[in-house]
């Protein structure tokens, strides 16, 4: 087996007569970090849903660790833009839900201890609609990392959070990837959150969506937005999408 | 005036004024029949003495026990079967939605048709009222759960019984509560309606009972209150299900 460990080739789906995308075909390394930036309405998320295994494509396939996908999976925990942290189970509840031990002191300890790792310590037992929309984000970071998935596919994660918490949050995901290493594929329509997380930003087209450029980010963490290089990659990249 | 005074204070005195617009008009026109509320507390008052109105309440609390059981029972099961199987859904929701608006007393003389006029009948009758609005919310509930749960518990890869137990029934529980209020206020409407017509017990047959034998109005209007404090209190026990911390993202914001 190759250092691949997703290997997308000639993605094509249509929506009835309407082609969304159009033959996308990439690799993620293990442990890499890929951004997918595009403009609105292209097909990014439906990219990322067949590729997670939620939706099906119509042409091409997907093979994650050599096996090709048929559906999701619990080795890889979606992330998606308006939040799935079931609102009728506690934090730790919540935490516990994937995970398969059957010890449940050993699911508790578990839970407790990604809980405080995303800084929620002291909240095991609150319900969800006494979070704010970070801490939100931040159980739902911390039950995908519980269940140890190697990929995380994150489907514009932040873009609900206010500017502010956003960047904390990008500030937060990178700390806990330097932890843990997680192969992540990150759908965004930020191209400085994805120059401040990504190794690697891919740059799809306007529907039906096609990969149009490649950027390698090779800035050390933790990275500043404002250097040269980070903004010239910027200017490049923002150049690709037309602006 | 702080919160709790200010939802108990007004409710009581408009209710207080109402009854003081009673008291007057009547003492005004010297009505011959239609009591005093001082009538309607000393009439009824006898009854709780001679022990025949706890009797009514209990047989009426009784009848709509069973029938709302037995309905609850039944529509809970079957609405969360219709709305995970769409076929099922397909076959019987148009029955349903058919059998649904006809009221509840159109089915009385079936009733006594097939269950004489015992307790069989009003339990049917509650039954028949309430098993509707219950599967009909049940199976909505089912139906209008957010996909992004569904995917969620796909992603972990959890077994059916943990999907079910875990997420479907958890989401859909508000739905169902919003259900039985419905179906036990109903309930309550159709059991005095059951029992003035074909029974000789309950606060339905206490009504007529108190007219025909000598308009006793006195009693009748006692009838009346008892029956809308009861409903109050029902409908305030489905709400107390409300308060449950597994429900009560549903009803925030």
């Amino acid at each position: 087996m190759s250092d691949k460990q997703i290997i997308v080739e000639g993605i094509t789906k249509r929506f009835g007569a309407l082609p969304v995308v159009e033959g996308v075909g990439f690799d993620v390394r293990d442990g890499e970090f890929v951004a997918i930036v595009g403009p609105s309405g292209c097909g990014k998320s439906t990219l990322l849903n067949i590729i997670a295994g939620f939706e099906r494509p119509d042409r091409g396939t997907v093979t994650i660790d050599g096996v090709r996908r048929t559906g999701p999976s619990r080795n890889g925990i979606m992330i998606s833009q308006h939040g799935s942290v079931f609102p009728w189970l506690t934090v730790q509840e919540n935490l516990m839900f994937g995970l398969r031990g059957t010890s449940q002191a050993d699911n508790t300890e578990l839970a407790d201890r990604y809980i405080a790792m995303v800084g929620l310590a002291g909240f095991e037992t609150a319900y969800p609609h006494e979070l704010s929309g970070g801490m939100l984000k931040r159980v739902e970071l911390a039950r995908a990392l519980v269940v140890k998935p190697e990929i995380l596919y994150m489907d514009e994660p932040f873009s609900a959070l206010d500017a502010l918490m956003s960047l904390r949050m990008q500030n937060e995901l990178r700390r806990i990837l330097d932890e843990e290493r997680h192969t992540v594929l990150l759908i965004t329509h930020d191209v400085e959150e994805a120059i401040f997380l990504a190794d690697r930003v891919l740059v799809l087209s306007p529907r039906p969506t096609a990969i149009q450029a490649t950027f390698h980010v090779d800035l050390p963490h933790p990275r500043k937005l404002s250097s040269p290089q980070a903004q010239s990659l910027r200017e490049a990249i923002l150049k690709e999408l037309g602006l | 005036m702080d919160g709790k005074l200010a939802r108990i204070v007004p409710p009581v005195l408009v209710i207080a004024l109402l009854i003081a617009l009673w008291w007057f008009i009547v003492a005004r026109s010297d009505s011959p029949i239609f009591p005093t509320p001082w009538q309607v507390v000393t009439g009824a008052w006898e009854l709780v003495e001679d022990g025949t109105l706890a009797q009514h309440i209990g047989a009426s609390v009784f009848r709509v026990a069973i029938g709302f059981g037995l309905a609850f029972l039944v529509a809970i099961p079957l609405g969360l079967w219709m709305g995970w199987v769409s076929s099922a859904y397909y076959t019987l929701n148009p029955l349903f939605q058919m059998l649904r608006p006809i009221s509840p007393i159109a089915w009385i003389p079936v009733a006594i048709l097939w269950f004489g006029v015992g307790n069989m009948s009003p339990i049917f009758l509650i039954f028949i009222s309430s098993v509707f609005p219950m599967i009909v919310q049940t199976t909505v509930g089912v139906r209008t759960i957010d996909r992004r749960y569904l995917r969620a518990a796909a992603n972990f890869g959890v077994s059916r019984s943990v999907l079910f137990r875990r997420v479907v029934f958890p989401a859909v529980l508000p739905e169902i509560i919003v259900g039985m209020r419905i179906g036990i206020g109903v309930a309550w409407l159709v059991v005095v309606a059951a029992e003035m017509i074909a029974l000789n017990s309950g606060l339905g047959y206490l009504i007529m009972d108190s007219r025909n034998a000598g308009n006793r109005y006195d009693l009748v209007i006692a009838s009346m209150i008892i029956i809308g404090v009861i409903g109050l209190l029902l409908d305030g026990a489905t709400r107390l299900l409300e308060r449950q911390k597994t429900v009560k993202w549903r009803y925030v914001r």
